[in-house]
């Protein structure tokens, strides 16, 4: 092991971490305010690849492709919330399945409209191309990928803490009862948050679609990791859902580079064990 | 407690019974088979109830019990020429270590904390199928598993290796309702319905959980011995989520906390899947929409709507 593959297999892993923060950041805060067991979020992530794919097609630049599939996505999620999972809240079981039929009812439909190849995303030419330092190579688009999970770690934090919004938001999730008594509309945050935890999972799909491709059970694929992010962080943590995203994107990378055999075994068993010894996650409150 | 008249229960127990040994000869080979199939994930769905229904937990890696018997089936028949027992006890066996071991993380958590961790635990199963390839073969999973050996009989046909495997599900059944109709089980209800109180009352609550938890994990080991064995082919698909999901469905469907139920749900989704799948590709949108159904229409499963429609008559008389 030396020094180039140390720092390449960080930089890896802190790239695929950016990915997973995208993703798991707003599932990790629905977690927290609702208490929902989202399974459709992996499908929000798919969905979003196809549809910035679909209006790139039509000749539209990278950036419409992520704002389009962002806005698509919260629409359908503010659908589902509103038709069926606001009245779950507390059944875990009752989520776990009607997410999950919508998961499966979206993984067909993306099999009918988009076929069963996989697609790449074209990504602009100013993000195409590595730069080079020394022996090692840097992909400017993972780069840009870092970037864009910092910036909206960065704004998340920003309306958690420095705003009224965000001290609302914070409140339901601490106490939803208090909150409304107070005269807070949980309502609405709750289906602000919802939106905004799917927009982000279209805008990762978009991002991942430009590295990774978008591709028939990305969404079951990646699902397991947004949710061990949001465990091993702890629910409705930002902070929580940064270090998890880091960690497993780390460990990811490291476990599939050192023990190929055992990868996921050494992605999930530590998480297990952080589990055992705090069963709320790193930043999780009961 | 319903008025329902005394003994329907048991004759209706005695009908099915007599349906499951007596019918089997006239039915076409294809049927057969997938009536063994759905008595397989019957077993799979009363384990599952054990901790679903009885204890009120619900675990997002059932799955995982299933792959850890029937990759057991699958390395040991097709490198070591195994004969049925030393599978079976290797299968149970594997199960409820796994399940002790996730039992020990996983209890320490209820409600969603419970359900996020048990996935989890589901996936270090799944991803050692998956990429353990020198073990397990990985995805192109292990085919070829040859019917049980070292029984007096060869269980070649279909109509002799259903019988092997109602003969399993007698002994699950009757192995299950035995436990939940024991003090134990009753504790365990009791543990579902107010846990602060039952240890109020003096009981050992995690101790409880953890040998149902453990209890249910061998029990699945035990259907995923019979599954590899009717299959005769283990993949990873055994021990992922979706196999996780899809047994909490059955469950929840047919009904949770009641043993039929569950088996009933099995049953359903195992003849809907192969019979829909026969006249149309879109079987995923169909699946989905029976989950969305059965938590909007029957979120007590087929069992709760069948006991209201009783409850009703009962009223109206």
């Amino acid at each position: 092991v030396n020094l180039e593959f140390l720092i390449g297999q960080v930089f890896n892993g802190v790239s695929y971490g950016a990915l997973l923060f995208l993703l798991a950041g707003g599932l990790s805060l629905i977690f927290g305010m609702m208490r929902i067991v989202n399974m459709t979020h992996g499908s929000y992530y798919l969905l979003g690849g196809y549809v910035a794919l679909t209006v790139m097609w039509g000749g539209a630049p990278f950036i419409v492709g992520i704002l389009a599939a962002a806005l698509a996505i919260a629409v359908i999620g503010i659908g589902e919330w509103n038709a069926f999972l606001k009245r779950l809240s507390g059944q875990e079981l009752g989520q776990v399945l009607t997410t999950m039929g919508f998961a499966l009812i979206f993984q067909d439909l993306g099999l009918v409209l988009w076929g069963g190849d996989p697609q790449t995303i074209k990504i602009p030419a100013s993000l195409s191309g590595s730069w080079e330092i020394g022996q090692l190579f840097f992909p400017v688009y993972r780069v840009f990928i870092v970037g864009v999970a910092a910036a909206i770690a960065l704004v998340l934090w920003l309306v958690l803490e420095k705003t009224r919004l965000g001290a609302m938001m914070r409140a339901t999730v601490d106490d939803p009862e208090m909150a409304r008594g107070v005269g807070i509309n949980v309502f609405l945050i709750s289906m602000g948050v919802f939106a905004m935890g799917a927009l982000l999972a279209a805008v990762a799909g978009v991002v991942a679609g430009g590295f990774v491709g978008v591709y028939p059970g990305a969404d079951f694929e990646i699902l397991p990791y947004a949710f061990v992010v949001v465990i091993v962080g702890g629910m409705g943590s930002l902070k929580g859902a940064l270090v998890g995203s880091l960690l497993v994107g780390l460990l990811d990378n490291f476990g599939k580079a050192l023990f190929p055999e055992l990868s996921y075994f050494t992605l999930f068993a530590p998480m297990a064990m952080i589990l055992a010894v705090r069963p709320t996650g790193l930043f999780g409150r009961a | 407690m319903i008025s329902v008249p005394r003994g329907t229960g048991r004759a209706t127990a005695i009908v099915v019974a007599a349906i499951l040994l007596g019918a089997p000869p006239l039915l076409a080979p294809y049927m057969l088979s997938l009536v063994t199939q759905a008595l397989i994930w019957a077993m799979l769905a009363m384990s599952l109830d054990l901790i679903l229904g009885y204890t009120g937990l619900a675990s997002l890696g059932h799955a995982a019990y299933l792959g850890l018997g029937a990759y057991s089936v699958g390395i040991l028949t097709t490198r070591h020429g195994a004969n049925f027992w030393v599978t079976l006890a290797v299968g149970i066996l594997l199960a409820a270590l796994g399940a002790a071991i996730f039992g020990l993380v996983a209890l320490r958590a209820t409600g969603v904390y419970f359900l996020m961790i048990t996935l989890a635990l589901g996936m270090v199963v799944w991803g050692l199928a998956h990429r353990w390839v020198s073990l397990t073969a990985g995805d192109n999973g292990i085919a070829s598993v040859p019917r049980p050996r070292g029984l007096p009989w060869a269980f070649t046909d279909t109509l002799s290796f259903y019988y092997l495997v109602l003969v399993a599900f007698a002994v699950a059944f009757v192995v299950l309702w035995t436990i939940v109709h024991s003090p134990f089980g009753k504790t365990l209800v009791g543990i579902r319905e107010s846990e602060s109180r039952m240890r109020t009352l003096g009981y050992h609550v995690w101790l409880h959980k953890y040998v149902g938890f453990v209890i249910a994990g061998a029990a699945g080991g035990f259907a995923g011995v019979f599954w590899a064995y009717y299959n005769g082919f283990v993949s990873p698909a055994d021990a992922e989520l979706a196999t996780s999901v899809e047994i909490l469905l059955m469950v929840a469907l047919g009904g949770r906390g009641t043993l039929y139920g569950p088996a009933l749900g099995a049953a359903v989704i195992v003849l809907l899947k192969n019979v829909v799948s026969v006249y149309t590709h879109r079987w995923l949108l169909i699946l989905g929409a029976v989950y969305i159904g059965t938590i909007v229409y029957a979120p007590e499963g087929i069992v709760g709507l069948l006991r209201d429609r009783l409850k009703e008559r009962g009223r109206v008389a």
